[in-house]
């Protein structure tokens, strides 16, 4: 095996020294008016890319437009105070909110009813779209029934829930559950289903049993994609949360909101809005990082 | 440890499209057979039935006397296009055959130690001893199919199927690999389905030479290949070899031109 590497090397020395001509050196191209081919950076270049100093530029700027157009809108004196409150009101409703209102309890609970709510979920729809991307009577048993059940509206279910789990938490969480797991359970089984045959077949023919391909093929290859879609339906959940926490509930963020539009406090609806904003923008950020941790392989794709 | 093919009257049909028709031959154990034709003769689909993972209407295949089944660890398959496992290292890629359950108490029964050290011959054998570590969107499109070989090597397997292996290798690369795959057969008996559309390819790996006709996929000649055994590269020069490489290039053409005198079911409606 040892000769064979030599071999090997000593052919692709071979080829090089049997090259019949050597190439003529290239006429040097170095002009005084013809610029060099260095990569000039371009900002609109098709799937370019930005230095991460330009990217945090043009995102302030995404970011802080609203803001301004919020502030300009106000200093025109366009709309009432009572619809558009002030940002400084803003803040100091919010300040009010944490140290008066109980804004911890607040975040707390709602917190707990997503995460359980989508744990849940993903418990369930994880396992049941892995077995429905790749076993056939799975999918048959499965997803035409959960199709239909996928279009009605979760939130139309809000009236059933409360008959049935009363207004405690269970009411809010199934909301939270039913709201994600028909589309979670359906957008796993088809990430499932985009592995490539060519790996599954690879494995065959190397030996690997139908759960040796599930677990050491089917469930590593669609990883990457299992989680997009779990980022992608915690959002949704937050979503639930609100709407199960307005129609019945006396404590939450989104109870909190529709409380504020009681007593025409405009500024506590604005501060809910951007907590439930922020709130997102962490958690995708968090799942962004977790697929740089768990993904290695993808980086720079 | 080494097996042969047999294929007896084998048929095989996609809807009304017939694939394969009473296709038969026999492959004796560690030869070198390679299958040449028109595309769309049904090469491919003729090496998926060796492989296991597709299934003929009529007539039977073998190997070594038992009806083939499905797919198994004594027929390996390098692909026409790249399978490796993105998520898994160069190595771990070699390694995986060896880490199956079914893989633990056959022929090879390797020590961990020494399946790590045949590994690493492996990847020294295709030169790439030096990116073992490196995952696979991180090499060329040559350095991967080798990577491809090395991991259907692994495990010893009896039979090798391979489907147009090197067609995206460059001209160099590629015949570094066939010698590779030659010097392979040599130690460890291998026996070898090599499908490929380059003829001087098919005559300088194979012993025999099937050359399959389409619409529908049969087998239309098949060419004992008469040179000295261990190849080297002077044999492409050789009289003998150019004779044979024109008179089966010629054939594959005229095989393929019948097909568009209407024979072929698609362009007739
Ligand atoms: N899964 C399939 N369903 C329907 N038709 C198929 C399928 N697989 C192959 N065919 C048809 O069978 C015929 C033979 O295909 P095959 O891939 O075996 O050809 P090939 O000889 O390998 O061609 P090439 O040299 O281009 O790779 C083609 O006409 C193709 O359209
Ligand atoms: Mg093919």
């Amino acid at each position: 095996m040892v000769e064979n590497l030599f071999a090997w090397d000593g052919r692709m020395i071979a080829m090089d020294a049997g090259r019949a001509t050597k190439p003529r050196e290239l006429e040097p191209a170095a002009g005084s008016g013809t610029p060099p081919n260095r990569r000039r950076p371009r900002l609109w270049a098709i799937r370019g890319t930005l230095s991460s100093k330009t990217y945090a530029a043009i995102a302030v700027l995404g970011i802080a437009l609203p803001f301004l157009l919020w502030i300009g809108l106000l200093s025109l004196g366009a709309v009432p105070k009572l619809f558009m409150p002030a940002p400084i009101e803003v803040v100091g409703r919010f300040a009010n909110w944490v140290t008066n209102e109980g804004f911890a309890a607040d975040l707390w609970i709602s917190v707990q009813r997503v995460t359980l709510g989508f744990a849940l979920s993903l418990a369930i729809a994880l396992p049941l779209g892995l077995l429905c991307g790749t076993f056939k009577p799975c999918e048959a048993f499965l997803e035409p029934a959960f199709d239909f059940v996928r279009y009605m509206p979760a939130v139309a279910f809000v009236p059933l829930m409360l008959l049935w789990c009363g207004i405690g938490e269970a009411s809010k969480v199934s909301v939270i559950f039913i709201g994600t797991f028909f589309q979670m359970l359906l957008m796993f089984a088809d990430d499932v289903r985009r592995v490539p045959m060519q790996q599954i077949e690879a494995a065959q023919t190397m030996g690997a049993t139908s759960r040796e391909i599930l677990f050491r093929v089917i469930l590593p290859s669609s990883a990457p994609a299992l989680l997009t879609t779990s980022r992608v339906t915690l959002g949704w959940a937050w979503t639930y949360l609100v709407v199960a926490e307005m129609v019945a509930a006396n404590s939450g963020i989104g109870y909190a909101i529709l409380k504020a539009q009681r007593f025409l406090q405009t500024d506590k609806i604005f501060a809910g809005l951007i907590v439930i904003g922020l709130i997102g923008l962490l958690q995708d950020q968090f799942m962004r990082a977790l697929r740089a941790v768990l993904f290695p392989y993808l980086k720079g794709r | 440890m080494t097996k042969g093919l047999s294929v007896q009257n084998l048929t095989k049909a996609f809807g009304e499209t017939r694939v394969l028709d009473d296709v038969s031959f026999v492959i004796e154990p560690g030869e070198f057979v390679t299958i040449v034709g028109a595309s769309g003769c049904g090469k491919s689909t003729l090496l998926r039935i060796l492989a296991g993972l597709e299934f003929s209407d009529a007539g039977s295949v073998t190997c070594s006397s038992h009806p083939i089944e499905g797919p198994g660890v004594e027929r390996a398959m390098v692909f026409q296009d790249y399978s490796l496992f993105p998520w898994l290292s160069v190595m771990d890629n070699v390694l995986f055959s060896r880490r199956l359950s079914t893989n633990e108490d056959d022929n090879l029964a390797l020590e961990r130690g020494a399946e790590e050290a045949r590994a690493q011959n492996l990847l020294s054998l295709i030169g790439l001893s030096k990116v073992k570590s490196a995952y696979p969107s991180q090499l060329s499109g040559g350095m991967r199919q080798r990577v491809a070989i090395a991991r259907a090597l692994m495990s010893k397997p009896a039979v090798l199927l391979m489907d147009e292996p090197f067609g995206a290798l460059d001209a160099q690369t590629r015949e570094v690999m066939q010698d590779l795959v030659l010097d392979v057969v040599r130690e460890e008996g291998t026996t070898i389905v090599f499908v490929t559309h380059d003829v001087e390819e098919a005559i300088y790996l194979g012993s025999r030479v099937v050359l399959m006709a389409p619409y529908p996929g049969r087998i239309d000649s098949i060419y004992d290949v008469a040179l000295p055994s261990p190849r080297t590269d002077d044999i492409r020069l050789e009289p003998k070899f150019m004779e044979l490489k024109r008179r089966i290039t010629s054939r594959v053409r005229e095989t393929a031109a019948a097909s568009f005198d209407g024979a072929d079911p698609s362009s007739s409606s």
